[in-house]
């Protein structure tokens, strides 16, 4: 194993900010007390809640009222689907997402359908972006909810979402607009208000919080079913004790990131275009999506002529490079990519793509490094076909 | 239900081993006290006049016990017992059919009264017992019946300086007790069937150690893990495995470079046994064992079977040979291996399979093709010997012991 470590599967997860382990560090052996309790312990944490609050509500411009936590982005997604499907099945049993959403999402829709909603899956480019004209086409008055990623996971698609939410709107303004922002939110300003999203989705873990905490957020006037039930907290809409370190973990990282977030871009973006000017140089390598400002800062999707996507996967490791073969997210399972499918990747490279995905902590003498590794090894592994 | 004092453990070839019987013995008690080592409360085991006891001194959990002892090799039956003090025949034969409506809740069924009197100063001799008993059963549930040619249920007596009662036989794996017929090497892959021909020879008295071929990065650590948990899984039967976990990149990718590729499976095997044998040697093993079955696959067909084997001074224990597929898959799922098994992660058999490799291969051709690795094979089978890395693995942990040279170097 070598001893450098250059970590490149940062959409799978990320390494926690020392400022964040430091801050959960102090609440779990200080302020470690119950939230709802009435005593200064309680208090405490509460406050430690109120603040995070205040840092999202921020960010997102909106209120407090409308941040919630959870326990990830899945569980966001949960409440999102299910509880708005619930809570307005009586305006239409309509609901429309994409192809190429996380499985949170696309199971979810099967539950959904299950119970006898209707899902339309709209289709994607080439580059994985949905067109607003098919949001627009497909919105009817039974359309109760659209669910549409902010920045899709495996080949960092941008989705036009301003754009999709204006055009939700238009065809009916009591369609709800879910936005799982999971792999965007720390990527850029999203503001949902101005953006007409109702529901938002995001996770701690993504942007060095630690695992086990999420975020949802719900606009005002939107009905959301809870579907947790308990205690109350969280205005009966997420019960169960809250995770007050997470909580405060993941809201100091936001607020770190979102503190300079255009500088962070721009390096993300410089990486990724050295990064890219490097391997697109090999030959028989292709860059799935678009590039440059109109791409994810941190996602790069390569597919690979003549080299298993896990192979190169395990080779990479060896020199101490980490990264993700299609979306490591879903299980260990090898599968069919869902979003490589919808954008037409030929069936030769569907088992050849692999993902590099960067953050803030990664340097140009990681990308460098990682694409001389992939100049030595692609012909070498090439040279060892299977049948 | 009833609460049972002890369990009479039953066992068959062990008994016919003329003077080895008391070495057997002495294995299958070590086995139960392992066993009983996982069990809730106190337990002694006892050898007396060709049984084997164990007493339950404390309070304790039946299924758990039941469950424990049923996997120990060399178990045919378990019989839970109840002891009685040595009485006259009149209590006795309201305890006895007091026992009897406990067994047989239902008590529509026809049974036999079989006694052993071995302390020969009780007043009644044993058929006399075997009447009385039968007697005061029938008397009390008069919906049962007797028969002596072929009962549904048989009630033992044991007449010692206590006497014991048993009836239930719960079904034991039979087979030896490990350990009792030496070691050997398993060949484990991560698949359905080498976790399976290991634990049959164990069920045959084998303790196990195992070798894995591992090819990064054509295999992942999954794999591995995948292999290690196979092997803890066997391990619940066997015991401590020592796994020899062993990379073969090199000497695969050789084999792709200069070999012809119909026959690149055929290779890598006799090259993989050839280590594993060499593995084996050191680490005091009398055999291989793998998982392979007649036609199974290209290199599983009788003329590739002898090709390989032809590597091999050691006996290669096959114990699949002859089953079908189902068959193994069937004990697989009743050893707890198959979910395991049929975890997708690569092994490194699969990595560089030929469209068409060769089913009916001659010895001497591959003979003649092998000689073309001549230039540096040797070397690299030493050095894939010297990636030994030796994992222990045993139902409750995983301890890696020992690294690559350190293993030679202490000779394990």
């Amino acid at each position: 194993m070598a001893d450098r470590e250059v970590y490149l599967d940062n959409s799978a997860t990320t390494r926690v900010f020392p400022e964040v382990v430091k801050l959960m560090d102090r609440i779990y052996l200080e302020e470690y007390g119950n939230p709802s309790s009435l005593h200064h312990k309680g208090v405490e944490a509460e406050n430690r809640i109120r603040e995070a609050k205040q840092i999202f509500a921020d960010i997102l411009k909106c209120s407090t009222r409308n941040i919630y936590f959870t326990s990830c982005g899945t569980e966001s997604d949960n409440i999102a689907l299910i509880g708005g499907a619930l809570a307005n099945r009586r305006e239409g049993k309509h609901i429309i997402t994409t192809r190429i959403e996380h499985p949170a999402i696309l199971e979810t829709t099967k539950f959904l359908k299950e119970q006898g909603f209707e899902i339309t899956y709209l289709p994607v480019d080439a580059n994985g972006r949905v067109r607003v004209a098919d949001v627009e086409a497909e919105v009817r008055p039974d359309t109760i909810l659209v669910s549409i990623m902010h920045t899709n996971n495996e080949i960092g698609a941008l989705e036009p979402i301003a754009q999709i939410g204006e055009a939700i709107k238009r065809r009916n303004p009591k369609t709800l607009f879910h936005v799982d922002a999971v792999q965007g939110f720390g990527k850029a300003y999203i503001y949902p208000k101005r953006m007409h999203i109702d529901l938002l989705s995001a996770s701690g873990h993504k942007i060095h919080a630690p695992k086990g905490v999420g975020l949802l957020y719900i606009g005002d006037g939107v009905k959301v079913r809870n579907i947790l039930f308990g205690g109350g907290q969280q205005n009966g809409m997420r019960s169960g004790t809250e995770n007050v370190a997470g909580i405060a973990g993941m809201a100091l990282a936001a607020k770190m990131i979102y503190a300079d977030l255009d500088a962070e871009l721009d390096k993300l973006y410089r990486l990724k275009e050295l990064f890219l000017r490097e391997v697109t140089a090999i030959e028989g390598v292709h860059v799935n999506g678009l590039t440059g400002r109109e791409s994810a800062p941190h996602v790069i999707s390569l597919s690979i002529e003549g080299v298993r996507a896990e192979v190169l996967l395990h080779a990479l490791e060896d020199k101490g490079i980490y990264v993700s073969a299609g979306s490591a997210c879903s299980s260990n399972r090898p599968h069919i990519s869902d979003t490589l499918v919808a954008i037409g990747t030929p069936k030769e490279f569907l088992d050849s793509t692999i993902r590099f995905s960067t953050s803030v902590m990664n340097t140009e003498e990681d990308m460098r490094y990682t694409a001389e590794a992939l100049k030595e090894l692609l012909p070498m592994l090439r040279k060892y076909t299977r049948y | 239900m009833l609460h049972y004092h002890a369990f009479l453990i039953k066992y068959a070839e062990i008994g016919i081993k003329g003077k080895n019987r008391g070495l057997f013995e002495l294995d299958l008690v070590k086995q139960i006290k392992i066993a009983l080592k996982r069990c809730e409360g106190t337990f002694s085991v006892d050898r007396t006049s060709g049984r084997i006891f164990v007493n339950c001194k404390s309070d304790y959990d039946y299924d758990e016990v039941v469950e424990n002892l049923s996997e120990v090799f060399g178990i045919v039956g378990i019989c839970p017992m109840v002891i009685l003090p040595v009485e006259p025949i009149d209590q006795l034969r309201r305890d006895v059919a007091a026992f009897f409506g406990e067994e047989y809740p239902d008590r529509n069924v026809t049974f036999k009264v079989h006694t052993r009197r071995l302390a020969r100063n009780y007043p009644e001799d044993s058929m006399e017992i075997n009447a009385q008993l039968g007697e005061e059963i029938l008397k009390t549930y008069p919906e049962t019946k007797v028969d002596v040619h072929e009962p549904d249920v048989m009630v033992h007596l044991e007449i010692r300086e206590r006497i014991y009662v048993y009836s239930h036989v719960i079904p034991g794996p039979g087979g030896l007790p490990v350990g009792s017929g030496g070691k050997a090497m398993l060949c484990l892959s991560g698949g359905i069937d080498s976790p399976v021909a290991g634990w049959m020879c164990a069920k045959r008295g084998l303790k196990l150690d195992a070798t894995y071929f591992n090819a990064p990065p054509y295999t992942s650590e999954r794999a591995l893990q995948k292999v290690i948990d196979l092997a803890r899984i066997v391990s619940k039967y066997t015991g401590p495995i020592y796994l020899h976990n062993i990379n073969f990149t090199e000497i695969q990718l050789y084999i792709y470079e200069k070999c012809p590729h119909d026959e690149l499976t055929i290779i890598m095997r006799r090259y993989m046994m050839r280590i594993a044998e060499a593995i084996a040697k050191r680490t005091d093993c009398g055999a291989l064992i793998t998982g392979e079955s007649i036609g199974q696959v290209a290199s599983q067909t009788m003329r590739s079977l002898a090709v390989t084997n032809a590597v091999c001074s050691l006996p290669v224990f096959r114990p699949l040979i002859a089953f079908d597929k189902e068959d193994i898959v069937t004990i697989s799922k009743k050893i707890g291996t198959y979910e395991t098994s049929i975890l997708p992660y690569e092994d490194c058999c699969t990595i560089f399979v030929a469209k068409h490799p060769v089913t009916k291969p001659l010895l001497d051709v591959i003979e003649r093709h092998e000689h073309l690795l001549d230039e540096k094979i040797d070397e690299m089978v030493e050095r894939a010997l010297n990636t030994d890395e030796i994992i222990i693995v045993d139902r409750d942990m995983t301890r890696v012991i020992k690294h690559r040279e350190d293993a030679l170097v202490e000779g394990m």
